[in-house]
């Protein structure tokens, strides 16, 4: 991952957070280029959360730096905080929809509140996402509770790329949909993020994702990165920890570590 | 048997040890939290007067808070002022002091059971509300989807509701006083065989403005804690079902524990 220092669009050195005793990042180094898709993989309760959080600002990194644009951002105030938040779009892993909100005020809520922006040029703008995300106009209308999950989670995807953002994060993008809605979904995800030229950061432990939608790919695992490379590497990196994640297989270095009786 | 041994080896200075152990942390978890409570209401007090305010969401609390909070309000004031006259007219006819009905009532009403019993209705209806809401908010992620959206969730979310408490409580108080007063005087008149004109004037002669302002005075500040209380465990609630559950259940003992102890502090202030 070695590259100039002004095409690095996101980048983490030796990053550390622990919540009482527990570490949960122990010193996680990460860079990402601009217009480059970077999916981390590892286990559950790894620190993919938690790194995500980090560098969006939703929770504090105890030590080290991050670095967005080769700004310092651990340092921020609250309103050097929204600025930089105007950069960013989130995919939640649950939507995060406000329920008590239309589809489309959902998706225009950054423009409306965010950008001040007249309502009835956002409402425009809403229909414009809904269409590239495959929902007809006559969706935003309906209140999130009447559509399906997968519905949902185009809504939240047409909601995180509303504001033309510069960097995009998906947190487990596919979670609890079915194969073919989350075959759908990656493809909608490489095509925002083409078509966007956004540089996007994804968490994930669904392998199928991870291919798809990454051209870098890191492992996690017990708070430090173990592994990066480019996608193509990802079956021949001789690293027995990613091997065992990629294949699912209860045998092996991670689960010996944690003592698991598989 | 190890744990049997082992316990037999604790040596005393252990054991003390342990002790203090255990009360500095419970201790200091205590600082900590009202350190943590006292930040949030700095900052949403601040949100509550800075700029780009969003006048929908607060008139939105207005009527949630105020408007429906009306005959829950409204019928507890009523029975109190009733059972207020039937209660003063048993125990007073023993001294031959029934004169003195109206202007029981008036004063309990208004200086004491329409604030408090109201603060304490609401702190159920709307606190309960706010919690639950506000933590299931959290617990979806919608809290986190404002701040990567631009929108400070303090003003948006909390402002509103802490403004929306604090104004409408001392109305629907003033609704409560009236509501209270009358129920008094229709017991009186129509169960007891009081003289209307009479009852009217002993309860002007005896009512202060004092009496009035200072129950509305009160009624702002368990507004402010209901609606506050309600946000703070919302905001900081726990995962999943259970975390809402335990949020709401907080957000009304805390706010009720409150009002009356904040109620004990304002009446000593207002008339010693």
């Amino acid at each position: 991952m070695s590259s100039t220092q002004q095409d690095i669009k996101i980048e983490m050195h030796d990053v550390k957070k622990a919540f009482g005793n527990k570490i949960v990042l122990d010193g996680v180094n990460l860079s990402v280029k601009k217009g480059e898709s970077l999916v981390i993989i590892g286990g559950s309760g790894t620190g993919k959360s938690v790194t995500l959080k980090c560098v969006l600002g939703l929770m504090k990194a105890d030590s080290g730096s991050i670095k967005i644009d080769g700004i310092e951002t651990n340092k921020f105030d609250s309103a050097q905080r929204d600025e930089m938040m105007a950069k960013f779009g989130m995919l939640f892993q649950g939507g995060a929809l406000f329920d008590s909100m239309k589809v489309w005020e959902n998706v225009a809520f950054g423009l409306i509140q965010g950008q001040k922006m007249p309502r009835d040029e956002a409402r425009e703008i809403a229909k414009e996402k809904l269409r590239q995300v495959g929902l007809a106009p006559q969706t935003g209308d309906l209140f999130p509770a009447e559509l399906s999950g997968g519905m949902q989670k185009r809504v939240a995807l047409a909601r995180a790329i509303a504001t033309n953002p510069e960097i995009i994060f998906f947190d487990e993008p596919t979670t609890g949909l079915d194969p073919i809605m989350a075959d759908v979904i990656n493809d909608l995800i490489k095509e925002c993020v083409t078509d966007l030229g956004a540089t996007a950061l994804t968490i994930t432990h669904d392998m199928s994702s991870a291919r798809k939608i990454a051209d870098q790919v890191a492992m996690i695992y017990e708070g430090k990165m173990i592994w990066d490379g480019p996608v193509g590497r990802l079956y021949d990196s001789g690293n027995s920890y990613v091997e065992q994640f990629i294949h699912g297989r209860a045998d092996g270095p991670i689960t010996k570590h944690a003592n698991f009786r598989a | 048997m190890s744990d049997v041994q082992n316990s037999k080896n604790i040596m005393p200075i252990e054991f003390a040890q342990k002790t203090c152990q255990l009360i500095g942390h419970s201790i200091l978890s205590f600082f900590q939290s009202i350190g943590a409570l006292a930040m949030f209401i700095g900052k949403a007090t601040a949100q509550c007067f800075m700029p780009t305010f969003y006048p929908k969401l607060i008139l939105k609390q207005f009527i949630d808070i105020g408007y429906y909070s009306l005959p829950v309000v409204g019928m507890t004031a009523l029975f109190t002022g009733m059972v207020l006259a039937l209660q003063s007219y048993t125990g007073f006819t023993r001294f031959n002091a029934e004169g003195a009905i109206a202007g029981v009532v008036a004063l309990s009403v208004t200086r004491e059971l329409a604030p408090v019993l109201a603060g304490l209705m609401v702190a159920g209806r709307v606190g309960a509300s706010i919690a639950a809401e506000i933590g299931t908010m959290r617990v979806t992620e919608q809290i986190d989807a404002l701040v990567t959206l631009s929108v400070n969730p303090y003003k948006y979310l909390i402002a509103p509701r802490v403004i929306a408490g604090t104004l409408m409580l001392p109305i629907l108080v003033l609704v409560g006083d009236i509501i209270g007063i009358y129920g008094g005087y229709i017991v009186s008149i129509y169960n007891l065989g009081f003289s209307s004109g009479t009852y009217i004037n002993q309860t002007w002669d005896i009512l202060e403005r004092i009496d009035v302002l200072s129950g509305l005075i009160k009624a702002a500040m368990f507004g402010f804690i209901v609606s506050m209380m309600g946000c703070y465990h919302g905001f900081n609630s726990g995962r999943g079902a259970q975390g809402v559950g335990t949020a709401t259940t907080y957000a009304v003992v805390s706010a009720s524990i409150l009002i009356l102890i904040s109620n004990y502090i304002m009446t000593q202030i207002f008339f010693s």
